[in-house]
């Protein structure tokens, strides 16, 4: 047998459990009502059979609804590079990681303290997500704080696309930002037709937890369907505050507001890719804040991972963070935990890479560090299989023969592949190597491997042209709230 | 045990019928109004915050907590107007204009209330004119904002802007709180107060209404 057929699964549910979950998230959008602000969706749904009641802007859905729906996604989808090549496969078990998105702040690597990221940070990371091997797409990490507040979320995207071939996990602030943001991907695309062919970004809107759309982050969702850009629903029931202190009740709001999304999605535009996503948190009532790196949230959003796998819809997370505000042992035990369970419950696309403090701020040096153990996880899933080691006589004759099998064919094949050699920033020298080496800590290897990486940097191959458009779109943006020009970007 | 004393202890027990009891018996027995509502209520929830700060209780407690002390003014709301004994502050307060995150603003609302200050919530997306609009209107002492947003923080400015326009910055208390904002940009607009939790809100608010905690 094939390894990959033993692929290393972590589950949390039992089929009947998961039903039971969705049949009980049904019910309450179908008799309580899922509350959607956004009368263009009230109108939409009421014609697909929905009962809406236009006063409280409440939509009571039907089975049928739900299940035209459910049949209309589509069930896996691939991203595509500013160049057009298939980088992101979301389908099945295959995992890939995003780094977390739109920090409020970075932890600047020469101070070591908390600031408002500028377009020269947003910049660095950019390059350094082009050399990152082991996270298969790049996030509008941050908010850069130089330009006006109206074109934030917007010229994040610019400059990914500028500085970075990676497709794009990104999302909107408003509905204005979402039109700039379309215009951007229809210049790398060319038509919408290429874009629809070749998904570029997936956007992440938000339900508000308790069961109800905003009207800006549902009209983010039908203007992404309109043009097939795919979204990835982020469901925040927060357990014992704003859900069911439960896993189990947590779960059936989460799918409640997830299928609330996907019916408007599917409605809008039938077969428009999305994820199954969400965050999730387990509330910490002594703190009041939303922890990523309790236990409960990751077993949630694993959970609900598998809710999604059972529907046959392709899945996402923001899992394999911290809430430490410093790169400790803290820091790496919840990243690690996270990302080893999230990559053993098969979750496609595993947002976290880089991110501490409760998803608000973003560290280069985590960034790298992260890296390796995204690195570490792709391999995990890979699992265990026999490469030629049947019958095993020859190789153990060998073994005696030779007195080793450093130099043995069978080593040279498969050594690079049947473990994951991580490093710079991992060490694994003794500790005399280590002390020749300088002691070097490990947030100053990982300084140095961002300074490494950054200077190995290479230019975007996005044709020349395109550069130009997507220059002249942003500013044109820009200008509208009176910035004359954008940041310098040297 | 003195009934005043037990009051205290009910509430911290958060048990809403007692408090409502007990403050009703202290009330037919005469005992003075503002001794109920210093040394019965609002003592019993500074116990309650400390040991909600060290971990002692949770925040399901302190609610409930709040919970019984909402129960006692409702009593004695009736007899503090005829009396003329001001409420201990009036606070109004929203998620600032273009933001929707209200979880935290919600929350620091239900605890200022618990703590026994008189509490306006305009909810979420609140514009400028709103927030000040109704802090007159209501003549309250303390104005609160909250944003999660880098996008929509500015909007606090806007309302101070207006607020000086107006002449009635210094007239009130701005408290400012949310995941993007730190003292230092508290400082920068103008704000009197950030606060990082709840709790903090609560004694922000007493010492702008020269309430010791
Ligand atoms: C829950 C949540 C949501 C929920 C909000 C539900 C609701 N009804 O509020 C939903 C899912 C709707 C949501 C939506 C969005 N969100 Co949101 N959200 C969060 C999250 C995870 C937690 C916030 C929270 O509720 N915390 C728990 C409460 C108890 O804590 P708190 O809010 O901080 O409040 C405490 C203190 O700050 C203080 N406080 C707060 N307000 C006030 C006010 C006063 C007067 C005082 C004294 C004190 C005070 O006391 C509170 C109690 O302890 C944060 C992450 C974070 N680190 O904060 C992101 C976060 C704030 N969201 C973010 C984003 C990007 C969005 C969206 C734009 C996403 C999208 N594209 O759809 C939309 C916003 C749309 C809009 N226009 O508003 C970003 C902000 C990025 C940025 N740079 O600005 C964050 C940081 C996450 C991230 N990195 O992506 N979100």
């Amino acid at each position: 047998m094939k390894g990959k057929d033993l692929r290393p699964v972590v589950r949390f549910l039992e089929n009947n459990l998961i039903e039971r979950i969705i049949a009980e998230a049904r019910d309450i959008m179908c008799k309580l009502g899922i509350e959607i602000h956004n009368e263009r969706i009230l109108t939409l749904l009421a014609d697909h059979g929905a009962r809406v009641d236009k006063n409280t802007q409440k939509v009571f859905f039907n089975q049928s609804l739900i299940d035209k729906a459910i049949a209309a996604t589509p069930h896996s989808f691939k991203l595509y590079d500013v160049l057009g090549n298939e980088a992101v496969d979301l389908s099945g078990f295959n995992v890939n990681f995003t780094p977390g998105s739109a920090a409020i702040y970075c932890l600047d690597g020469s101070t070591k303290t908390v600031r408002k990221p500028t377009t020269s940070d947003y910049i660095r990371y950019a390059k350094l997500m082009s050399r990152m091997k082991n996270i298969a797409s790049q996030s509008t990490a941050m908010i850069p704080s130089d330009v006006h507040e109206k074109i934030s979320d917007s010229y994040r995207l610019y400059l990914n696309l500028l500085y970075c071939e990676k497709p794009v996990v990104t999302g909107a602030f408003t509905i204005e930002a979402l039109e700039i943001m379309k215009e951007l991907q229809l210049a790398v695309r060319g038509t919408k037709e290429n874009l629809k062919a070749k998904p570029l970004t997936v956007f992440s809107c938000c339900p508000t937890s308790p069961l109800k759309w905003s009207e800006v982050t549902s009209q983010n969702l039908i203007d992404c369907a309109a043009y097939s850009i795919p979204v990835e629903y982020i469901a925040m029931p927060l357990s014992g505050f704003m859900s069911p202190v439960t896993i189990v009740g947590t779960l059936v709001q989460h799918t409640a507001e997830t299928l609330s999304g996907l019916v408007i999605s599917q409605m809008f535009n039938p077969g428009t890719p999305v994820l199954y996503g969400g965050s999730p948190a387990f509330f910490d009532v002594r703190y009041e804040t939303t922890p990523m790196g309790s236990i409960a949230t990751m077993m949630i959003d694993c959970a609900y991972n598998e809710i999604g796998k059972y529907l046959s819809i392709p899945t996402q997370a923001y899992i394999g963070l911290t809430d430490a505000k410093s790169l400790d042992v803290q820091a790496g035990f919840e990243t690690a935990t996270g990302a080893t369970l999230a990559a053993l419950a098969g979750i496609n696309n595993i947002s976290g890479p880089g991110m501490i403090d409760f998803e608000s701020c973003i560290s280069l040096e985590k960034l790298v560090i992260d890296n390796e153990i995204c690195g570490t996880m792709l391999r995990l899933v890979n699992g265990i299989e026999p490469k030629e080691d049947f019958p095993s006589l020859p190789i153990f004759e060998e073994l005696l023969r030779d007195k080793h099998l450093l130099i043995a064919d069978h080593t040279r094949k498969y050594f690079k592949e049947e473990d994951y050699l991580p490093g710079p920033v991992i060490n694994r020298a003794n500790r005399s190597r280590w002390e020749e080496d300088g002691s070097i800590t490990e947030w100053d290897r990982a300084t140095r491997e961002i300074e490494k990486q950054l200077k190995s940097y290479q230019p975007t191959r996005l044709a020349e042209n395109i550069q130009s458009d997507l220059i002249k779109l942003m500013s044109a943006e820009a200008h509208k709230f009176g910035m004359n020009e954008l940041p310098k970007r040297d | 045990m003195d009934i005043i004393q037990e009051l205290s202890e009910q509430l911290q027990q958060g048990n809403p019928k007692k408090a409502a009891e007990l403050t009703q018996q202290a009330i037919n027995e005469n005992i003075d109004t503002k001794t109920i509502l210093d040394q019965g209520l609002i003592a019993g929830m500074s116990v309650v915050g400390e040991k909600f700060k060290q971990h002692e209780i949770f925040l399901p407690d302190v609610l409930l907590a709040a919970k019984a002390m909402y129960a006692g003014m409702d009593l004695l709301k009736p007899l503090m107007l005829k009396e003329g004994i001001p409420t201990i502050g009036k606070v109004v307060i929203g998620t600032v204009q273009g933001d929707l995150h209200d979880i935290g603003k919600n929350l620091v609302a239900i605890m200022l209330k618990g703590a026994g200050f008189e509490v306006i919530d305009l909810g979420n997306d609140v514009s400028p004119e709103k927030f000040l609009d109704t802090a007159e209107k209501e003549n309250a002492d303390i104005i609160g904002m909250s944003a999660l947003l880098t996008t929509t923080m500015p909007v606090m400015k806007k309302v101070i802007d207006l607020a000086k326009e107006r002449q009635i910055f210094g007239k009130k208390k701005f408290i400012v709180g949310g995941a993007p904002l730190s003292t230092e940009y508290a400082k920068e607009i103008g704000a009197d107060a950030y606060c990082f939790d709840g709790m903090s809100a609560v004694e922000a608010v007493k010492r702008f209404t020269s309430i010791s905690s």
